[in-house]
């Protein structure tokens, strides 16, 4: 017997993810999904973020790891709520770990929400968690042809950080090739070149922010 | 290696719809993949393969129809399809233009049909 089935692979995911969206739309929660490979900065990026804004809005992250939680710690000695999600060699977030972690968080008043995915540039794009947008951190020191060797990731992105610019007289990185390629795969996104260890670019991220978030309030 | 938490995922839904149907043996599914997914076919399949191994649908086939990219040209509007797997940056057959293109399809992953008894 041949059943005609037709449903998505993917469906399970994205019936919790639709779930998690409903959550962050009843409390005007803005919900951003970060990936990068690893060590592009996301950490960093997070804890210049935290810090500079915490007296404007109340955050929280969920830490995607594969084995420790150095990171959620970075993250929770700048005051924020952290909660770690260990993968065990798991490639990606999926939106059921994001259901569970949120259990953790103390969601009354939260303005953002920060989901740091796995650092890996090709499996988190397969799987929504719930967020209202991705942003993609990319470094300087990765070589400016990650847009093309990855190009799923950036083309859902509404934004990418173009980070540790503060090292471009060094490395051998073309921001016009790399922006270039970025806007070939996505036309409408936005780029921060940022460097988060002379603070160079923040304040573009940080306005954008502001402006994504009064989006979502309720 | 996400293929593996897919692969999981075809096999709960195969599951289902064996159950729903009240079939015992399974023979083959069929699944469509698009060429822009960050997933490669042959991963799938071997992830399939080995999740169903030493059960009862380890005889089954696992087949997989590739659906090809099709784009709509940012510049001058011309539709087009390519077989390559992954491509986003493209150059226009009938402009030349690389840029911003719409994806049109390509970015499928579905379970089409299952034949079981
Ligand atoms: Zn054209």
């Amino acid at each position: 017997m041949k059943v005609s089935v037709v449903r998505n692979v993917l469906e399970a995911n994205e019936r919790l993810a639709q779930e998690l969206k409903e959550v962050f739309a009843q409390r005007g929660i803005l919900a951003l999904n970060l990936m990068s490979s690893p060590g592009a900065g996301k950490t960093s990026l997070l804890e210049r973020t935290l810090a500079d804004l915490r007296d404007e809005f109340k955050m929280a992250v969920i830490e995607g790891d594969l084995q420790t939680d150095n990171d959620a710690r970075r993250v929770a000695a700048t005051g924020a709520q952290a909660v770690q999600i260990n993968t065990e060699g798991g490639c990606h977030l999926n939106a059921s770990m994001i259901l569970e972690a949120l259990k953790q968080i103390d969601m009354e008043g939260l303005d953002i929400l920060f989901i740091e995915n796995v650092g890996n540039l090709v499996c988190p794009a397969e799987f929504d968690v719930g967020e209202d947008y991705k942003v993609t951190l990319l470094s300087v020191t990765e070589g400016d042809d990650k847009p093309e060797k990855y190009p799923l990731m950036f083309n859902l992105s509404t934004a990418s950080v173009l980070n540790k610019t503060d090292l471009l007289p060094y490395v051998d990185f073309s921001m016009e090739s790399a922006m270039k390629h970025m806007r070939a795969l996505n036309k409408d996104i936005e780029i921060f070149p940022t460097s988060c260890r002379t603070r160079e670019g923040l304040d573009a991220w940080y306005d954008w922010l502001r402006s994504k978030r009064a989006g979502k309030k309720k | 290696m996400h293929e593996m938490s897919i692969a999981q995922s075809i096999l709960d839904i195969v599951t289902q719809e064996m159950e729903k149907n009240g079939l015992k043996r399974l023979i083959r599914v069929k699944v469509k993949h698009g060429a822009l997914t960050n997933t490669v076919p042959e991963a799938l399949e071997t992830c399939f393969m080995a999740l169903t191994a030493k059960t009862p649908m380890e005889d089954a086939i696992f087949e997989i129809e590739a659906i090809p990219a099709k784009y709509k040209c940012f510049s001058c509007g011309t539709e087009f399809t390519t077989e390559e797997r992954g491509r986003l940056l493209i150059p226009c057959p009938s402009c030349g233009e690389d840029f911003g293109h719409t994806v049109l399809a390509g970015k499928e992953l579905y379970i089409e049909s299952i034949e079981a008894e």
